[in-house]
């Protein structure tokens, strides 16, 4: 066998190798690139394709944000969900009201049998106290053992239970 | 809602299946391994070698074969994974038989060609792969056997080290009229099936940070149990089977799995100080693990003394004659490492032959293989098949780290084999297993999307009832 030979066949195979990882490459490009726009009319179906973590946040109401500055020292920063199936699921608290239930459109959609549609929700007062409040649900809500009856300021830290989830507020 | 801004929807393409662009791709890297495989032949001899034939049409036949069970049985899989991982199976085919052929490697004590051996493997394995892609329809399926595969990979970890040891490391059982099996590579996918379920579960309490120290959130003290338990156990492993790779692999895997879980960059440090105390400690005093780190800092000054310094060296300087373009295909001298030179060391036969241009381009295939993982975890639907393929894919990729960067003296050299290209029976099955799972996952997630669920709205609350 020549020398020449092997010298063509030496830089022949590398260079077909290296065409093999660009054709590969090419392939992966109209992958990452393969999105298309689409107008959204009144069509639902979209919409209810995505998983429930988008849906969770774009669902959080615009409306009712209270002017930033008014945060008092000591007032809760988030919502945090210390038992049931959310359990590690935070919110943020800015102003906006927050509202659970195992409707889709909740802030907080509840994957919990006990909880009804629209459970409760929590809402800054004036003053900057969040207060709870139940909307008529089923199985009621609790603060720490106390059924809800009326619209009712949280304390930090304390247990608010819808179902078997648990909710408390915290800095 | 008041105000409706957005008006686009940005979706992926419903994709077509890309079955056609599969089997183009596979025709080629069958024709690159029997080019190989060629060209070493004339190399070699001045003629095509005579079982040049058998063996392209093997490999076309096991391609095929693979294609045709994923065109029947998982129709929307990704179209990269099967023949990368061909080409590389070719590839490593090629380059053992290569090996076989040398005078100098056969010379060497305990030498069988391993050439026909691994291509009965390869079937083996591409059965094993065609199988998976049969019995698992669906690999939510999985999620079912969380803690029976914790206990199954945890029996398979510890197995070995009831076996004598095989050059230092324990890390191979031994069933007579079989042969040996290293359960490490199968314990490998079935542990990544206990992490992912275990962490899906687990989550979100692990992501919840206690305080913020220098841009870290750390976890809570008591969230550190799991990370703890699997660094323990990892370096049980590595003190009783004296196996540096293995522990390494099983660590990092959980640490890459828990840091894609929680998006918390802690774990990620808490991991390398971890590993790092870890393998410094246990190589102050395990002899076996303590030549691997004396042999990666100065290789050439154990010439002549320690065979593990000397190897390492020869494997250098198989790269260093190797250049930019390579000596060749059958031209090289990286037989002269002797002794696993084509297994743990088969890199080095790359870097010389091939050179550095050869040498990246299987890089890069093996790179895009993780990337194909990673983008069927990103692709996925449900969580445990994200956490599923980001840790096969994640252990492919540390595994490849590992051998490679062991072989090139980044790292001290572990006793793994380099997936599919390495001459290893266990390993090229489980290879093969673990590209059949990603298949499926793959399939699912690029699935056009069913549709929706009907809504929860509609279900009635239960009362409570006193």
């Amino acid at each position: 066998m020549s020398e020449l030979t092997l010298t063509v066949m030496r830089l022949g195979f590398l260079a077909v190798l290296w065409l093999f990882v660009i054709v590969a490459v090419q392939v992966i490009r109209s992958d990452l690139f393969g999105t298309r726009v689409t107008q959204r009319g009144s069509r639902r179906t979209a919409n209810d394709a995505r998983p429930p973590q988008a849906r969770q946040n774009a669902a959080a109401p615009p409306q009712q944000r209270q002017q930033p500055g008014r945060q008092r020292r000591g007032a809760p920063t988030k919502l945090v969900v210390s038992e049931g199936s959310l359990t590690g699921t935070t919110v943020a608290l800015q102003g906006q009201t927050i509202t659970l239930g195992r409707a889709h459109d909740s802030t907080i959609v509840l994957d919990d049998d006990y909880a009804s549609s629209r459970h409760a929700r929590i809402y800054p007062d004036r003053d900057g106290q969040w207060i709870v409040e139940d909307l008529g649900s089923t199985n009621g809500t609790y603060l720490d053992r106390t059924r809800l009856t009326t619209p009712t300021p949280v304390p930090l830290g304390a247990p608010i239970r819808i179902g078997k989830t648990v909710i408390e507020l915290r800095k | 809602m008041s105000v409706v801004t957005n008006t686009t929807t940005i979706g992926a393409i419903d994709a077509p299946s890309r079955r056609n662009t599969e089997l183009m791709l596979m025709v080629f890297a069958v024709a690159i391994s029997v080019f190989a495989y060629a060209n070493v032949g004339l190399a070699l001899n001045g003629e095509l070698p005579s079982g040049m034939l058998g063996y392209g049409l093997g490999l076309a036949l096991l391609g095929g074969i693979g294609h045709l069970a994923v065109r029947r049985f998982a129709p929307y899989a990704d179209p990269l994974l099967l023949p990368l991982a061909t080409l590389l199976n070719g590839l490593g085919l090629a380059i053992i038989w290569r090996l076989d052929q040398s005078p100098r490697f056969q010379a060497t004590e305990n030498f069988v060609p391993a050439a026909s051996k691994q291509l009965l493997f390869s079937a083996a394995g591409v059965a094993l792969l065609v199988i998976v892609l049969l019995a698992l329809k669906d690999h939510r399926i999985l999620q079912r056997y969380t803690y029976i595969s914790m206990l199954v990979a945890l029996f398979l970890l510890i197995l070995p080290m009831f076996f004598p040891a095989v050059n230092g490391a324990k890390i191979w059982i031994k069933i007579p009229g079989v042969g040996t099996i290293q359960p490490g590579e199968f314990a490998k996918i079935i542990i990544a099936v206990f992490f992912a379920g275990y962490l899906m579960v687990k989550r979100d309490a692990l992501a919840l940070a206690s305080r913020r120290f220098m841009g870290l959130y750390l976890p809570r003290g008591r969230d550190l149990g799991p990370i703890l338990m699997v660094w323990a156990f990892s370096i049980l492993i590595l003190v009783f089977e004296t196996d540096l790779g293995s522990s390494l692999l099983f660590f990092g895997m959980f640490v890459v799995m828990l840091y894609v879980a929680t998006e918390r960059t802690s774990w990620i440090v808490f991991g390398l100080l971890m590993s790092a105390a870890g393998a410094v400690g246990v190589a102050t005093f395990e002899p076996h693990v303590q030549q691997r780190v004396t042999a990666w800092l100065d290789p050439f000054d154990g010439w002549g003394k320690l065979a593990a310094s000397e190897q390492m060296a020869k494997s250098l300087m198989a790269f260093g004659s190797g250049g930019t373009l390579g000596t060749g295909l059958g031209q090289g001298n990286s037989d002269l490492i002797g002794f696993a030179a084509n297994s743990d060391f088969i890199l080095a036969t790359v870097g010389e032959e091939l050179g550095l241009a050869g040498m990246m381009a299987i890089l890069l295939v093996y790179g895009l293989i993780v990337e194909r993982g990673v983008r069927t975890a990103l692709a996925a639907r449900d969580p445990f098949g994200k956490l599923l393929a980001i840790g096969l894919s994640g252990s492919f990729a540390i595994q490849v780290f590992v051998v490679a960067g062991g072989v090139m003296g980044l790292i001290p050299l572990t006793g793994m084999t380099m997936p599919f290209v390495a001459a290893g029976g266990s390993s090229v099955i489980a290879n093969w297993a673990l590209i059949g799972i990603l298949l499926r996952i793959s399939d699912t997630a690029r699935r056009p999307a069913p549709t929706p669920a009907p809504s929860p709205d509609a279900e009635m609350t239960q009362v409570v009832r006193p």
